[in-house]
């Protein structure tokens, strides 16, 4: 089990302990920078840090012996000459990374192999350590990404990747909104998935379009890769069948909405959720903030509040910001008021390790 | 040769010292600044090579207007600021 954990927030990178009686902040990087999120590859222990400056862009950052060094952010190809295209409001579309949205490892087999997602749209990869980065063009390039629009942001972006763990050349990425996205051959080509999700707020032609679908958070069972969840913006969807086809999981109290999910690495039935009441009021259900889990592939759900704040909480769990441990037993979340908690039952019980951190983009095991 | 001189902000990231580079547009001076400084590059412009959203730059106490190429011209004895926009908050 992980006795650590990596806290991207607003104003800096926390590293959270597992102490005798406790977990407790152990170190801060970047403080006071805009830190958005973190990987810890586990292949070789590096951890690599993505930074949004604001004024002077996104940075990525990577573990050395010492500290940190700055390493080069994924660059987008120049735009063909006289070539145009516009967002949706008809102002032209920079191809610049924007932020970084998503970022894992490659497979066992791929040592240095790194994978990004970014706003507007783009996914990288490294084939050393995100020393040098190139765009996967067959996705950027392909006619149905002009389709994609914004989700989280004004932008598209990638916020999910899944590697296949059985071959490292299968990749699923979700779109905010464009879908999931699916290749048999290491990115040359890419076909749309995501039969069965539906976007109610799509006119009625586009509902079912997969390329309509605002995943918010897609995640693969480890053990079971067959196995997918979704939490989506019109609520919760499972797939047995490697994104090809999903069914919605509605009656879902207190709430199907939210922006996280976790998957057991082993048990593909058993996921995890934090959920706000609605896309219109994303705030816990009554300020009271819990976790729904389900055991049974979604058949029911456990509200887990044990240790949770139950009146006037008001935090959103952004989608990376909900973490398992490769366990499978100790869970942590952090919110966008600064809440951090972990569980180290699946969730049966929680502890508060502070809530006084700046807004928290993501929490991932160390 | 024309001035440049960065905002202190930026120096915390990356060093922009202070620095004296030929060009006739804001385009060529900076290439020229930035050959010799390549990591600071990025902090000022976007993988366009335009000029960041919330950057500017002055010449002469000008802000220039074209941020997408940076034709705006510069003299001999320019001088350029590069700094944080208001825009950013």
């Amino acid at each position: 089990m992980s006795d650590a954990l990596l806290v991207s927030t607003r104003k800096g990178l926390f590293t959270v302990a597992r102490k005798a009686h406790a977990w407790e902040i152990a170190a801060v990087d970047f403080l006071g920078d805009n830190v958005t999120l973190s990987l810890v590859d586990r292949r070789d222990g590096r951890r690599y840090a993505a930074l949004d400056h604001g004024h002077f862009g996104v940075k990525l950052h990577r573990s050395t012996a010492n500290g940190w060094e700055e390493i080069p952010t994924p660059v987008y190809p120049p735009k063909p000459e006289g070539y145009e295209e516009y967002d949706l409001w008809g102002r032209p579309l920079n191809w610049s990374t924007a932020r970084i949205w998503a970022l894992a490892a490659g497979g066992a087999d791929e040592p240095g192999t790194i994978w990004c997602g970014t706003l507007p749209g783009g996914l990288f990869r490294s084939r050393d350590h995100g020393q040098s980065w190139d765009m996967v063009s067959a996705l950027w390039e392909h006619p149905r990404r002009k389709e994609w629009m914004g989700g989280g942001a004004d932008l598209p972006g990638i916020h999910s990747i899944c590697v296949d763990p059985r071959d490292a050349r299968r990749v699923w990425v979700a779109v905010s909104t464009g879908g999931i996205w699916f290749t048999a051959d290491g990115g040359t080509t890419w076909t749309l998935r995501g039969n069965g999700m539906r976007a109610e707020y799509a006119p009625p032609e586009r509902t079912h379009d997969p390329i309509s679908q605002d995943v918010h958070c897609l995640v693969q069972c480890a053990g079971a890769p067959h196995r997918m969840w979704v939490q989506h913006h019109n609520g919760i969807f499972v797939s047995s069948d490697e994104a090809r086809t999903f069914t919605e999981i509605a009656d879902v109290e207190p709430s199907t909405f939210g922006f996280a999910v976790a998957v057991h690495p082993r048990d593909p039935d058993t996921a995890w959720f934090v959920p706000e009441i609605k896309d219109e009021k994303r705030i816990p259900d009554g300020g009271r903030l819990v976790v729904t889990r389900t055991r049974d592939g979604g058949k029911s759900f456990d509200v887990l509040r044990e240790g949770l704040p139950q009146s006037h909480a008001y935090d959103v769990v952004y989608r990376h910001a909900l973490a398992l441990d490769d366990a499978g037993e100790r869970l942590a979340f952090g919110s966008t008021t600064g809440g951090l908690w972990v569980s180290e039952d699946q969730g049966d019980r929680w502890a508060c390790v502070t809530h006084t951190l700046p807004p928290v983009y993501a929490v991932r095991f160390a | 040769m024309a001035r440049v001189v960065f905002t202190p902000n930026v120096q915390r990231h990356v060093a922009c010292p202070e620095a004296l580079a030929p060009g006739r547009n804001v385009r060529e001076v900076l290439d020229n600044v930035f050959a010799a400084n390549p990591q600071a590059r990025s902090y000022v412009l976007d993988d366009q090579s335009g000029l960041r959203k919330h950057m500017t730059i002055f010449v002469d106490g000008r802000m220039i207007r074209d941020r997408a190429r940076l034709a705006d011209p510069v003299a001999e004895n320019s001088t350029i600021y590069v700094f944080q926009a208001l825009s950013g908050g």
